[in-house]
């Protein structure tokens, strides 16, 4: 048995890399360090896989070669007129500049998962800018931290342990121990308050315990967490407060916080559910505040006001370094979304949404993103590399998608591979193959590969190569006929 | 009876999808409506009661289950999947981005009828040309 550590966590966007894992005969038996979806990758990956390429014959998806499915996807490519290129977070950097030399050469629209993601937080940042740190910086130095519109808990499972209040930084104590006890005082009121409800006491006031202004733990020095959400998450669990806004209204409570800050009144009692003098105490603690940190997902990019909601977060931000240190972050989804955007960013001036049909980069999102073209349906061909848009992008769009000639490269059977038209089993980046990926705070990581592959299954930067010089060989041929 | 609709990501959901989109855990995972206590009562529903959900982009049936986020009244979380995705909005107001959280939809119930495997789903909402 071989046991590897340092291994680069291939899941979410918080890239944990300090993964051990137990290899024998070629099969990952233990791991260790990974959360529960870490965990559930490194020990199932194996369980509904591609083996074989498949290509779709009258009707059904059979067995074929690489060569005949590589012979099939470059004629498509090349006949089409509109292809779109998707997916590209969960696979390497290498792989995206291959693809984005594809989408060059067939003039096609390149699109990121970013685009149902953060791409509002990409609009925004492009609009206003935003001054943000490394998570290492967070870690060490940060005693404010909020997460708004995000669930780490869920989502991004040791973003909390390893990155902000459950860690041990340098100059901020974990707030790990607080939890504890915190956890344990709870349930001591909870047993109490059972065995008042059994007892004859039965009168006795249960629900007394409703809380007034913000908890004393906000107002001390040490490290503390906000969480700013619709719903009381796992994370708010653990927090030392949670706000509850409103849904959709999150842009409104923003623009309340900066209204506060500029130390201007509001007329109304309330904003989105929330009491204006909350809003009050929660500006002067994140004015007060030595190093603040926002970090914010899809609650705020999914939800009315879109790219506007990170205007006003960025904005706020950007207030409150007159007067103290505070930056923002977006809570990145998949592992190597970030390098899809830095990779398109640095190979064609743009991060998501890239149509080549006019010979040059160009970029428009609401026009040149994939989910607008498909409900559009003008697009006559795509290729999805790594991603699920069958499962996760709204109906017209994925009826769309699924009505034109279909290539996937994933490594497991997905909704979209189902309905594709030819499937390339790739091997997993993080695990079969080797790689660059890029965290969150956009720090580029080294991805291992730590077992060996089945034999029909190459890395998505040896299928789409061969595809690409496919292209290259029609295109070709075609030019010599003409 | 008129709900906000939020989808999101849950533990559960991310361990399922690492297994495979066609294993049981991921079938599991997403197809459920986590929806309030309060809510539930008044609509008569009990825990894992198929419930559909509906939008103007269509319907889809779902399992119920009471919210251990409750309360919140009004509002009912389902994690992302091709269940919930098939009653969002293609419409993305020039940002590229449709919504998927804060959506208007109606919750009934549906005893009779069955929450779909994903190959059936599939089947009886895309048609391959």
């Amino acid at each position: 048995m071989t046991i590897i550590s340092n291994v680069t966590c291939p899941v979410c966007g918080s890239l944990c890399d300090d993964i051990e894992l137990h290899v024998e005969n070629n099969e990952i038996v233990k791991v260790r360090n990974a959360c529960g979806m870490g965990e559930s990758k490194f020990l199932n990956y194996n369980g509904h896989r591609l083996r074989k390429p498949l290509v779709r014959k009258n009707g059904e998806l059979v067995e074929t070669t690489t060569k005949e499915a590589v012979r099939k996807s470059a004629e498509i490519l090349a006949d089409a007129a509109y292809p779109i290129l998707y997916g590209w977070s969960s696979t390497s950097c290498e792989a995206i500049r291959v693809g984005l030399e594809l989408a060059e050469e067939i003039g096609g629209v390149i699109d990121n998962t970013s685009t149902v993601c953060h791409g509002p937080s990409v609009l925004s940042i492009q609009d206003v800018g935003y001054s943000t740190c490394t998570l290492g910086q967070v870690r060490h130095r940060a005693d404010l931290v909020v997460y708004w519109g995000s669930n780490p808990w869920s989502a991004h499972p040791r973003h909390i342990e390893r990155y902000t209040t459950f860690t041990q930084g340098r100059f901020q104590e974990s707030t790990w121990y607080r939890y504890l006890a915190h956890l344990s005082a709870y349930r001591s009121r909870r047993r109490l308050l059972r065995a008042l409800k059994l007892s004859s006491l039965r009168k006795a006031p249960l629900h007394s315990e409703v809380e007034h202004g913000l908890p004393p733990t906000l107002f001390r020095k040490e490290r503390k967490m906000i969480v700013v959400d619709v719903r009381r998450t796992r994370t708010a669990d653990i927090a030392d407060y949670f706000l509850k806004v409103e849904p959709n209204k999150d842009y409104e409570v923003l623009e309340a916080l900066r209204t506060l800050i500029r130390d201007e009144e509001i007329d109304v009692d309330k904003v989105a559910g929330v009491p204006v003098e909350t809003l009050e105490e929660l500006a002067d603690i994140m004015m007060s505040c030595k190093f603040g940190v926002i970090f914010f997902g899809l609650g705020l990019t999914m939800s009315a006001g879109k790219l506007r909601n990170i205007d006003t977060a960025i904005s706020l931000v950007r207030d409150l370094n007159r007067y103290t240190k505070f930056i923002i972050m977006p809570m990145r989804g998949h592992f190597n979304v970030t390098g899809a955007n830095v990779v398109y960013t640095w190979q064609t001036g743009y991060p998501y949404a890239v149509d080549f049909s006019r010979g040059y980069p160009r970029y428009n999102p609401g026009e040149t993103s994939v989910v607008d073209i498909l409900a559009r349906g003008e697009s006559d061909a795509s290729l999805i590399v790594a991603s699920d848009p069958v499962a996760h992008f709204p109906r017209a769009a994925a009826e769309n998608l699924v009505k034109k000639p279909l290539i996937v490269i994933d490594p497991e059977h997905t909704a979209t591979s189902l309905m594709a038209d030819v499937v390339f089993p790739s091997a997993f980046v993080g695990l079969e193959a080797e790689g660059t990926a890029y965290r969150m705070d956009h720090v580029p990581l080294p991805l291992k590969k730590v077992v060996e592959p089945p034999s029909d299954c190459l890395s998505d930067v040896d299928i789409l190569q061969r595809i690409l010089d496919g292209v290259k060989e029609i295109r070709r041929e075609k030019a010599e006929v003409a | 009876m008129k709900v906000t609709l939020l989808t999101g990501r849950t533990l559960r959901q991310g361990q399922g999808k690492e297994q495979g989109k066609l294993s049981e855990q991921y079938w599991k995972s997403v197809t459920v409506c986590e929806m309030d206590p309060d809510d539930m009562k008044l609509l008569g529903i009990s825990e894992n009661e198929n419930i559909k959900i509906a939008t103007e982009n269509g319907s889809v049936v779902l399992r119920a289950v009471k919210s251990i986020r409750a309360p919140h009244r009004g509002a009912v979380f389902v994690p992302y999947g091709p269940w919930v995705s098939l009653i969002m909005n293609s419409k993305t107001h020039g940002t590229g981005m449709p919504s998927f959280k804060g959506v208007t939809a109606e919750v009934d119930r549906a005893p009779t009828e069955p929450v779909l495997s994903l190959p059936e789903l599939l089947k009886q909402h895309f048609k391959k040309e």
